[in-house]
């Protein structure tokens, strides 16, 4: 029985022992060390325009003006909602519940992701005219793991080009070279895919449309 | 393929490195780093009031078990008082009962599912104090086990190394600085760390996006160094936060991957220790070669069936050239999303860094299958000791095909062993497959199926199996915030971790009390290719022999539906 109190005894106060080197100094100094060197990237990669905090450099953000690219499809909209969607409806229920993560978790099989990405489609083509159904890369019609994914394909943005020249007002050739400048290629040209970022794309456009 | 193959080239001299200081630490042998940790164990023995004194087999497990009790009646404790508490920026509320039950257990147990969205259900002091804390200390729960239980192999008494000293040691000399360096490097990718409220900002379409904050790189290098595998955000590795880029992506899969092959070179270190110095033993090399064929396996069927799509987005008319798509981030692609998939399943993390439920339904069968296997590496340190149930396992079948009698290591197996041997290998499809039958058979259990078809079976069983595995991973469409899946699968986590430990504990210590015998001409030798090939055999037929109708009906039901309808 002596036994059992002195392992009882050793047990608990390693726990707080632990408690304290693993769940504060190590957090704690991981913070410090952080905010020392890469204050840009531990307060969240924020991009500013004109002095204000548009969004984070690695968050996608749901865009649905014509003269931006879109991304793509997102289960939780990004967590970007207006004033309108934080009222709650006659059944009590907001249509924004919240920073939240994630995606639909429909499976291949299951009929809704059909009905949803046909739908999408439809709208899709409807709003871009002269794309072609075959050229619409399945990226820009699935939902992202996270639903905050910042990136579209390349092709997924080229189809998009006419649509955002002619909303704009750029030229074709202006927003081709948007697409260019914000499309990051392959680590060491092998390692992922190659990507446009959508939200930076847009700020260029954005910052371009303000200028003329 | 070939971003694949250079990342497992970059993982095996890394293994290699970290086995060889894995096993100086078990040992303890000296390496460069004492002056400063042999400072900072003494203080914490010192504080804690540890005596360095050798348990037996029955102390050890009854040390560990009594210490991880504390550790889940504190953390518990904090969880339902989480929002009166300290650092809680974002006002996050109590936890319910139920679901802090299962966290608990989760966490604990290295499994790491969670019911919870940490942007939501997490105040940071508990993501800290609890979730970082069990991070740690489950991972070297698991480790000390899987120390205990290889030292009892090559031992020739059952009184040796004591828990909390093992416990402290792997967390300072081993997890603790290669999560500071990692957590670091995946500040620099982006991942945030700091302490400051979630921040809202103007869109420049003049809407408004959240944007949730935290002490994200510190949990994010434990979770997988630990291969514990619980995000901090809802959506785990698949948030760019938590993963921001294939660099970072790169090294999470290594860091998962380190840990629990270290322990195999390490193991075999200690076998080879007495013979002469080695870069890596014979005996761990054909384990860990069995080991690496299941896991290739895996990983390539994976990497095809993504690669190939869905074919039901193919009939819509677009294109699908990268592959199946949904439920994946653009940056990583097809590629790194299957190897990330089998990596996580295979070393038993559980982080995600695609969504498991929309994967193809091959694909997803591997992320299943590796989890009801349970010995491709499998977590820090239990990986290990279930794939040596197979190994002497193994033996025994080879033994009386042959007609000699089982020895490993210069121990005799005999009747008792195999008893607890057999009971241990049965446990894991036991509780994964009774538990499934108790979920589709209740209306409780069937109200947390979101998806119609053989594909709602497929998201029970794969709860159950990353549960028994404490992996963590999930079909995360399943609803399973409810009051039977929080308790059923915490019970599934606790048994398949508590006695497995127990029961493995057991036989090495029946094995550390046997006489040593010498081998002789007669021995079978289990440190050849035969051995490995005989094992990987084993192993395969033991999970296609239990598993294999539950699989019919899940995956490959919705494979043939979904290709041939």
């Amino acid at each position: 029985m002596k036994g059992f109190f002195e392992s009882s005894k050793q047990a608990l106060l390693l726990t707080l022992t632990m408690f304290v080197i693993c769940g504060v100094i190590y957090p704690f100094a991981v913070t410090g060390v952080a905010q020392a060197f890469f204050k840009y990237e531990a307060n969240g990669s924020l991009i500013e325009v004109d002095g204000k905090d548009v969004g984070s450099e690695l968050l996608g953000q749901s865009f649905t003006s014509p003269q931006y690219f879109w991304g793509r499809v997102s289960a939780v909209n990004y967590n970007v909602y207006s004033q309108e969607d934080t009222m709650p409806d006659e059944n009590g229920d907001t249509a924004y519940g919240g920073v939240s993560s994630g995606t639909f978790n429909y499976a291949p099989s299951n009929p809704e992701l059909i009905t949803r990405i046909e739908s999408n489609i439809d709208t899709f083509l409807q709003d871009n005219l002269g794309v072609k159904r075959e050229q619409i890369p399945a990226d820009l019609m699935t939902a992202s793991g996270s639903g905050l994914d910042p990136h579209i394909s390349v092709n997924a943005a080229f189809i998009q080009v006419e649509r955002v020249a002619k909303a704009s007002g750029l030229s074709v050739k202006e927003v081709d070279a948007i697409v260019k400048a914000n499309t990051e290629d392959r680590l060491f040209g092998l390692f992922g895919e190659n990507t446009v970022n959508v939200l930076s794309a847009n700020i260029d456009i954005y910052k371009k449309m303000n200028a003329q | 393929m070939w971003q694949i193959a250079i990342i497992l080239a970059i993982y095996l001299p890394l293994v290699i490195l970290a086995g060889h200081y894995l096993f100086r630490v078990t040992m303890n042998e000296n390496t460069w780093l004492d002056p400063v940790f042999d400072k900072i164990d003494g203080i914490i023995y010192r504080v804690s009031g540890i005596k360095q004194v050798d348990m037996t087999g029955k102390q050890y497990v009854f040390t560990l078990i009594l210490s991880n009790a504390f550790m889940v009646f504190i953390g518990y404790l904090l969880l339902r008082i989480q929002s009166a508490l300290f650092l809680n920026p974002n006002g996050i509320d109590n936890m319910e009962a139920t679901l802090s039950f299962n966290t608990i257990i989760s966490f604990m147990t290295n499994t790491n599912l969670q019911h919870y969205s940490g942007e939501s259900g997490l105040s940071y002091m508990s993501q800290m104090l609890i979730i970082i804390f069990m991070m740690f200390t489950s991972a070297a729960t698991g480790y000390a086990a899987c120390m205990a239980f290889c030292r009892r192999l090559v031992a020739k008494t059952d009184t040796l190394g004591n828990f909390f000293v093992d416990l402290v040691r792997i967390i300072t000399r081993v997890l603790m600085p290669i999560s500071f360096v990692v957590a670091i490097i995946l500040v620099a990718q982006g991942s945030p760390q700091t302490f400051s409220a979630n921040k809202t900002v103007e869109t420049i379409e003049g809407k408004m996006q959240d944007i949730a904050l935290g002490p994200v790189a510190s949990l994010e290098s434990i979770k997988h160094i630990g291969t514990n595998g619980g995000g901090f955000y809802g959506a785990n590795s698949t948030t760019p936060f938590e993963n921001p880029t294939v660099f970072s992506n790169i090294i999470e899969i290594l860091s998962m991957m380190l840990l629990p092959g270290a322990c195999v070179v390490a193991f075999s270190l200690m076998v080879a220790h007495r013979r002469k110095k080695t870069i890596f033993g014979k005996q761990g090399l054909a384990i860990f070669t069995a080991m690496g064929v299941l896991f290739l396996i895996g990983l390539v069927t994976v990497t095809v069936a993504e690669r190939a799509g869905n074919p039901l987005i193919s009939n819509l008319g677009i294109t699908q050239e990268l592959g199946s798509m949904e439920g994946k981030e653009m940056r990583f692609g097809v590629e790194q999303s299957a190897l990330f998939t089998a990596v996580t399943t295979a070393f038993t993390t559980g982080s995600v860094n695609n969504m498991h439920d929309t994967l193809t339904p091959i694909g997803g069968l591997v992320p299943m299958f590796n989890m009801m296997l349970n010995v491709v590496f499998g977590g820090k340190g239990v990986g290990l000791m279930n794939m040596m149930m197979y190994v002497l396992l193994t033996i025994f079948i080879a033994c009386l095909m042959i007609g000699r009698t089982p020895q490993f290591l210069g121990k005799k197996i005999e009747e008792k062993e195999m008893k607890l041997i057999a009971l241990c290998i049965l446990i894991h499809p036991a509780i994964i497959l009774l538990f499934s039958a108790l979920a589709v058979a209740t209306t409780a259990g069937v109200a947390g199926i979101t998806n119609p078809g053989a594909h709602g079976l497929s998201q029970v069983l794969y709860e159950y199996a990353s549960s028994s595995a404490n992996n963590g991973s999930g079909f995360e469409g399943l609803a399973d915030n409810s009051t039977f899946w929080n308790v059923t699968t915490g019970l599934a986590m606790f048994f398949g971790r508590y006695v497995t430990i127990i029961l493995q504990l057991a036989i090495a210590s029946l094995l550390a009390k046997k006489i040593w015998y010498s081998d002789t001409v007669g021995t079978l030798k289990t440190d050849n290719a035969m051995f490995t090939t005989l094992l990987v055999a084993i192993v395969l037929l033991i999970g296609a022999l239990t598993f294999l109708p539950a699989l019919s009906l899940g995956p490959i039901t919705e494979h043939l539906k979904i290709y041939y309808r």
